[in-house]
C-alpha cells in the first residue's frame, strides 16, 4: 500500500511538534511539508529538539505548500477558517486541530468566541473529532475538527452518564487542573518562570470556551448545562478533570460500572481506573505523558446522589495530536492504534 | 466456573484447582476477593487495610 502524504500547517507549536513526532514514525505516512512562518528554512529540530536525528526536514512557508493527501492544521484559533478554501484546494482531506470547526451552531460559535464565523456554511462538513463518539462518521469523513483538550477529558468522562440519561441535566460541575503546555509556546508575563512555577492559578473560573463543546456533545437532544472551571497547576503536560454530577436515581457503583463497561469495554484508548488499594487508585495524568490514553475513574458519594468522575489525559496527545492521529487512522482504514502504542513511563 | 465480582459486576473465571478461602483479584477493578464457595461459585470482597491519605 502506498503511503499517505501528509503535511502540517503551523508545525512549530507544541501541538504541531507532537504531531510531527507521531507522523515521522507512522508506518503508513510519508511526511510532506511542515510549515512555520517564524522558522522558515530552519531544521525542525531547532524548534523540536526531541526530533534531532529523526529527520532533516526544514520548515517552509505556508505559501510554498504543495498538493498532498491530507493537511493537518495546527494554527492558532481563528486562522484555519480564514484560509480554509485555500487549504481545501491543496488536499482532499483535512484535520483541523484548532477550535474553528468544532461547534456546529454558528450562533454558539459567535457567543463563545466573540465574533462571527468566517465560513459558517462549512462547519457542518467537519466531523467533531472524538473517535469514541464519532467513529463511524470519521471513517467516511474528509474533514475532521479535533476536539479541545479539556473538552475531551470532560466529555469522555461523562459520556456514558449523559448518553444513558442518568444525571440531572443542569447540575454538572467540572474542575480541570491543567499543565502549562495547554497555553501553547507563546511567551507571556504569566508564563515567566518565577511567576508560573508553583502556581495553582484559577485562570478561567467561568465561561471557558470548551464548555460549548461539552454541552454540544453531551446534550443528546436535551437542554443541558455544565459548570466548568479551569485551574493552571505546576505540571507541563497533562490534565485532570474532576466532574461532579448528581444522579437522577440513587444507583450503586456496580450499576455505574455496567454503563462504563458498555461504553468503553472495547475502546483501545480508554481505561477504567478505579481500584481499592495501591497508590494509583484513580486516573493520574503524569502516567499518561506521551500516550493516547484517557483514564477514567469514579466514586459515588454514599450520603448523596453525587457521583464524582475523574478523567485524565495528556493534553498534547489524547487532547490534540494523538486524537488527531487516531482520527486519521480511522479516515484511511488503518488500525486506529497505529503509531499510538506507546504505553507511557513509570516512574516518571 | 464463573461468578460475578461483587464490586464492579465483571465476570470472573475461577480456574481449576481454586479452593475456598483463596484470594483472587478482579481483573477489571483490581479488588481483592475471597472465594467463599465453589458450588455455587461465590466470592466476597476481602478485608482491606484502611489507608490514611495524608490526614
Amino acid at each position: 500500500m502506498s503511503k499517505v502524504k501528509a503535511s502540517i500547517v503551523g508545525a512549530s507549536g507544541y501541538t504541531g511538534g507532537e504531531l510531527l513526532r507521531l507522523l515521522l514514525f507512522h508506518p503508513n505516512v510519508e511526511l510532506g511539508q511542515v510549515t512555520s512562518e517564524s522558522y522558515t528554512g530552519k531544521f525542525i529540530h531547532k524548534v523540536h529538539p526531541n526530533l534531532r536525528k529523526s529527520t532533516l526536514l526544514k520548515f517552509v512557508s505556508a505559501n510554498e505548500l504543495e498538493q498532498c493527501d491530507i493537511l493537518f492544521l495546527c494554527l492558532p484559533h481563528n486562522s484555519s477558517q480564514k484560509r480554509i478554501d485555500e487549504f481545501k484546494k491543496l488536499a482532499p482531506r483535512i484535520i483541523d486541530l484548532s477550535a474553528d470547526f468544532r461547534l456546529k451552531d454558528p450562533a454558539e460559535y459567535e457567543k463563545w468566541y466573540g465574533h462571527k464565523h468566517a465560513c459558517p456554511n462549512l462547519i457542518t462538513e467537519f466531523v467533531y473529532g472524538i473517535p469514541e463518539l464519532h467513529r463511524d462518521e470519521m471513517k467516511k469523513a474528509n474533514y475532521i475538527s479535533s476536539a479541545g483538550c479539556n473538552a475531551t477529558a470532560s466529555i469522555l468522562g461523562l459520556y456514558p452518564l449523559y448518553k444513558n440519561d442518568l444525571v440531572q441535566e443542569d447540575r454538572t460541575v467540572i474542575e480541570v487542573k491543567a499543565g502549562s503546555s495547554e497555553g501553547g509556546n507563546k511567551i507571556n508575563e504569566g508564563s515567566h518562570h518565577p511567576e508560573r512555577s508553583g502556581v495553582v492559578r484559577s485562570y478561567m473560573p467561568t465561561q471557558h470556551r470548551h464548555s460549548a463543546e461539552i454541552i454540544q456533545e453531551l446534550s443528546f437532544g436535551k437542554k443541558i448545562n455544565v459548570h466548568f472551571s479551569a485551574t493552571a497547576i505546576d505540571i507541563v503536560r497533562g490534565l485532570l478533570a474532576t466532574c461532579h454530577v448528581f444522579l437522577k436515581d440513587n444507583m450503586q457503583e456496580k450499576d455505574i460500572w455496567k454503563f462504563y463497561r458498555e461504553a468503553y469495554g472495547n475502546e483501545p484508548f480508554i481505561r477504567i481506573v478505579k481500584e481499592s488499594e495501591g497508590i494509583y487508585r484513580y486516573p493520574e495524568p503524569k502516567l499518561l505523558s506521551g500516550t493516547n490514553y484517557c483514564d477514567i475513574g469514579f466514586k459515588k458519594d454514599e450520603f448523596s446522589n453525587r457521583l464524582v468522575v475523574i478523567s485524565a489525559i495528556d493534553n498534547l496527545m489524547k487532547g490534540a495530536a494523538g486524537q488527531a492521529l487516531q482520527a486519521f487512522n480511522l479516515m484511511y482504514g488503518f488500525d486506529e492504534r497505529t503509531g499510538l502504542e506507546f504505553p507511557g513511563l513509570h516512574p516518571i | 466456573m464463573t461468578t460475578e465480582c461483587p464490586v464492579c459486576g465483571a465476570q470472573l473465571e475461577l480456574i481449576e484447582g481454586t479452593v475456598v478461602g483463596e484470594l483472587i483479584e478482579c481483573p477489571e477493578c483490581g479488588t481483592e476477593l475471597e472465594v467463599i464457595s465453589l458450588d455455587p461459585p461465590t466470592v466476597k470482597e476481602a478485608p482491606q487495610e484502611e489507608e490514611d491519605w495524608g490526614e
